[in-house]
């Protein structure tokens, strides 16, 4: 297997999925290569990886041999300013297309995150609530299946229904699917103006911004033991817009116009523990108390029915966890104030919150969790369509080779 | 089993009245809205209830008899065509709109809800459905899943696939599951997303949530005035690079203009070589802003008339003259082909060049109705079939005009789908790898391929399991081409 042999290198001590260690490392820097890399790692067990700021996310490999890296597969490749797309390789930082000419990839996205994780993960932030997240965005790419033959679906026109949309199902598939080595985004325009309207209100009075005719870009709330819950609101369009806009916000918060969003903005919460929570907008209020009741912080969008809640369980491990809450800017701040209120059994609190997502119309997934408690909390809850998703699996990699164990029911 | 024994069955499982094998009656359901394609179904299946689509799938499934699910009818690619020795499921009756959450901006319906009877339901509470396919006021919701439809407004508001966040589907087993659901981002695969836009071959929907938008407070509509179809295009190339979105851009060339004028007396301006619709829709204090803009742009751009409409009722005259526009050439021209392709907005004016050049050389006239914000192209192609050798002549310049689209790094179709009468061209626009990929969700879903067979895919597929059992491969060849 020369290409192995060329490409592949030792693993290092960095080089561990979930607590699980890789016998090889390879960063191939083509989508040829890429496709080379994989047909010549037949019977290997993968993990694709990109900025990393998700690899600690989920339950760790039953196997690893190799790391497919993809930090070499960079470059923007096309950027078509006038059709408002542009093509890009997957290991593209995200950086760099939050800040192309006028124009912007509006995905929101940690730092060191690349185009292709953010697809893999379909991840999004705060401003999901006005552009959706990658499965939105997202509108051609390139995947090299686990047989290694290389393959796209979508194109780079926005408005196509050629065939099914699998654009869809790579994304969000965390990399059980195959290697995504170049993606297709719609792109939005950088818009003239923006403004923050911040208060300290409850969750509740998300509903009244929903209701009003601002057009709201994002609607964050946050909440925490023993702090006050605060909601904030983005507001983007033209200068003399946005400043009537965000008037109007502040009047119906009580709260004020700011150029800066809050510190916890598009911030995990702190916390070894972590989960995505979703419900119907009515209900995020008590979906929100009820995750602070069982003593996690929460922040995340009251327009969209997407939350995360954060909370320490108190095995001692968190900093050495690699949970996204260690990363990034998630410990200092207002939000550093929670978990002093743990309250029992991790279980018992997952499973809480957990109920009440789905009494919500909703679920709640746990994203990272120390490794002790990561084997035996039930991560996903729930998944409807599970018998369907595993024939999918089947179909696109039989051998089970591609991130195994990673995703809903053993996938 | 014969077909009568297996209608016999069914009539006895979900009653003698959903089920009928009537010739006369059959043909009633020989085609869809592409209706030079017909197909008589041996059976017609009239669900009332998702049991009743259970039990026709279920029943299907055990003898390997092959199903259509059939909406409205109103499609243009021929996906609801009848299969010659299956079942058509008709899910028009399935009209209930189940639960209506404007607190939540969902809505629960069947799939046999019309589009625009969503938009009515939640208009009292200040919520829209945003997806508007031209037939909205006839389209039903299932069909709008199958299809992925989009409509004039979606270069704002996404699709189809943007506005549904959970489906009951029966799937080619006979089994109901549950995709996605009232909130985002259910655990694992995004199934629902696959299955948006599928055109009926991974199962049939049952049930749709879909996401109910926030009526905008302000709508404004200009209609400008063009000497040609370049112009038109420069200006909204300058629309679009001055950051502004609008709701809608849509642009109709000479030919077009003179037959919706001759239909629906719209009162274009006299003499315009292209007209653009621009519609801008959101706060009031946005609008009043871009609007000036866009204005501008088209004052810049040589329109020598713009006109905007004061209320209600002129909004719908200028748009009365776009919506006809397919009908009104009926009045121009005997027949013709609604062809759907799309370019990168920034081709339009090279892409009309090529599109004027390849019909004068086979002598055929085409008018041009599309979506320009998106670059999703309604060439109208017209022809005389009862001049011999011009209906060929016409399917050629269709031909050509989707080669266009694949040149410029377009698409086969913006929203009316593959269907049968597109699969032939797949090949044109993707590999082998990567429609054998497709296929292998449609195997995970079907492997036995009772799911509208013939459909999407351009040649029939084996899944490569289940040796010695049928696959149901549908050579379409079978239809009556008309």
């Amino acid at each position: 297997m020369p290409v192995l042999d060329d490409l592949a290198v030792a693993a290092g001590d960095d080089d561990v999925v979930g607590g699980v260690p890789a016998r090889l490392v390879a960063a191939p820097a083509s989508t040829e290569e890429a496709a080379a890399l994989v047909a010549a790692s037949a019977g290997l067990a993968v993990v694709i990886r990109g900025g990393g700021t998700k690899v600690q996310q989920g339950p760790p490999p039953r196997e690893l041999d190799l790391i497919i890296d993809t930090r070499r597969l960079t470059g923007v490749v096309e950027h078509a300013a006038g059709d408002l797309i542009t093509v890009v390789r997957a290991g593209t930082p995200m950086s760099e297309l939050h800040a192309l000419p006028a124009q912007q990839l509006a995905l929101d996205a940690p730092p060191g995150a690349t185009a292709g994780g953010t697809v893999a993960a379909n991840a999004g932030g705060p401003r999901r609530l006005r552009y959706g997240t990658a499965r939105d965005l997202l509108i051609g790419i390139t995947v090299i299946r686990p047989d290694g033959l290389v393959t796209r679906a979508g194109g780079k026109v926005v408005k196509n229904v050629a065939g099914y949309d699998l654009g869809k199902l790579y994304t969000g598939s965390f990399g059980t699917l195959g290697l995504i080595t170049e993606c297709v985004f719609r792109l939005h325009p950088e818009p003239a103006a923006t403004s923050f309207v911040r208060a300290y209100a409850a969750p509740g009075h998300a509903a009244r911004i929903l209701a009003a005719q601002v057009a709201p870009s994002a609607l964050e709330v946050y909440a925490a033991p023993g702090a006050d819950p605060e909601v904030a609101v983005l507001l983007e369009g033209t200068a003399a817009g946005v400043r009537e806009r965000a008037a109007t916000v502040a009047a119906l918060l009580g709260g004020d116009v700011t150029a800066e969003p809050p510190p916890w903005w598009g911030v995990p919460p702190p916390g070894d523990l972590t989960l995505q929570l979703t419900g119907v907008l009515s209900q995020v209020p008590a979906l929100v108390a009820t995750a602070v009741g069982a003593g996690a912080t929460v922040t995340g969008s009251a327009g969209a029915g997407v939350l995360h809640a954060g909370f320490d369980t108190g095995s001692g491990s968190a900093a050495g966890s690699g949970s996204a809450a260690g990363s990034g800017s998630a410990g200092s701040g207002p939000a550093a104030r929670s978990g002093s209120a743990g309250c029992g059994d991790p279980h018992g609190r997952v499973e809480l919150i957990r109920a009440a997502a789905l009494r919500a119309g909703g679920h709640a997934v746990v994203r990272t969790a120390p490794p002790g408690l990561r084997d035996t909390l039930d991560m996903w809850g729930p998944v409807p369509g599970l018998a369907l998703m595993r024939r999918v699996k089947e179909r696109f990699d039989p051998a089970h080779r591609f991130a195994p164990g990673r995703f809903v029911g053993g996938i | 089993m014969d077909i009568d024994a297996f209608a016999a069955r069914l009539r006895a499982e979900i009653g003698a009245d959903r089920v009928l094998t009537d010739r006369q009656q059959l043909r009633t359901y020989e085609c869809d809205g592409l209706a030079h394609y017909k197909v008589i179904p041996a059976v017609v299946v009239l669900a009332r209830s998702e049991e009743h689509v259970v039990a026709t799938v279920r029943a299907c499934a055990r003898e390997e008899i092959p199903f259509v699910a059939r909406g409205s009818g109103t499609g243009l690619s021929g996906g609801a065509l009848p299969h010659a020795d299956g079942v058509l499921i008709v899910t028009s009756q399935l009209r209930e709109v189940v639960e209506l959450r404007p607190e939540d901006e969902r809505a629960v319906v069947q799939p046999g809800v019309i589009n625009l009877n969503v938009t009515k339901a939640a208009t009292p509470y200040g919520y829209y459905y945003a997806p508007d396919p031209s037939s909205q006021q006839i389209c039903s919701i299932g069909g709008n899943v199958a299809e992925n439809s989009g409509g004039a407004h979606c270069l704002k508001y996404g699709f189809t696939t943007n506005h549904v966040t959970g489906l009951r589907v029966v799937t080619p087993d006979g089994e109901v599951v549950q995709l996605g659901g009232l909130a985002p981002d259910t655990p694992g695969y995004d199934l629902l997303g696959a299955f948006v836009g599928s055109e009926g071959t991974l199962g049939i929907a049952t049930e749709v949530t879909v996401r109910l938008t926030r009526l905008p407070e302000t709508v404004r509509t200009l209609l400008a005035a063009f000497a040609s179809t370049d112009q038109a295009g420069a200006a909204t190339s300058a629309i679009i690079a001055a950051g502004v979105v609008p709701a809608a851009i849509e642009m109709m060339d000479a030919l077009s203009i003179e037959a919706a004028e001759a239909a629906v007396h719209c009162d274009y301006p006299a003499g315009a070589g292209a007209v653009l619709i621009v519609e801008l829709d959101g706060p009031a204090a946005e609008v009043a802003a871009q609007f000036d803009e866009v204005t501008r742009i088209c004052d810049d751009a040589g329109a020598f008339a713009t006109r905007v409409a004061a209320d209600d009722a002129e909004r719908q005259l200028i748009w009365r003259g776009r919506k006809s526009a397919f009908a009104a050439v009926g009045r121009i021209s005997p027949d013709y082909i609604v062809q759907d392709g799309v370019i990168p907005r920034t081709a339009l004016p090279e892409v009309l060049r090529r599109i004027g050049e390849v019909a004068d050389q086979h002598g055929v006239r085409v008018a041009n109705v599309f979506h320009a914000g998106d670059g999703n192209l309604h060439p109208l192609v017209l022809f005389d079939d009862a001049v011999p050798g011009e209906a060929e002549r016409a399917e050629k310049v269709s031909g050509a005009i989707l080669d266009l689209c694949i040149e410029h790094g377009g698409s086969i179709t913006g929203e009316h789908g593959v269907g049968v009468d597109k699969a032939r061209y797949m090949p044109r626009m993707f590999s082998d790898t990567d429609l054998e990929t497709m296929h292998l969700v449609r195997c995970a879903f079907d492997p036995d391929n009772l799911a509208n067979p013939g459909k999407v895919f351009p040649t029939p597929r084996l899944c490569g399991e289940r040796p010695g059992r049928r696959q149901g491969a549908f050579e379409h060849e079978g239809a009556e081409v008309f």
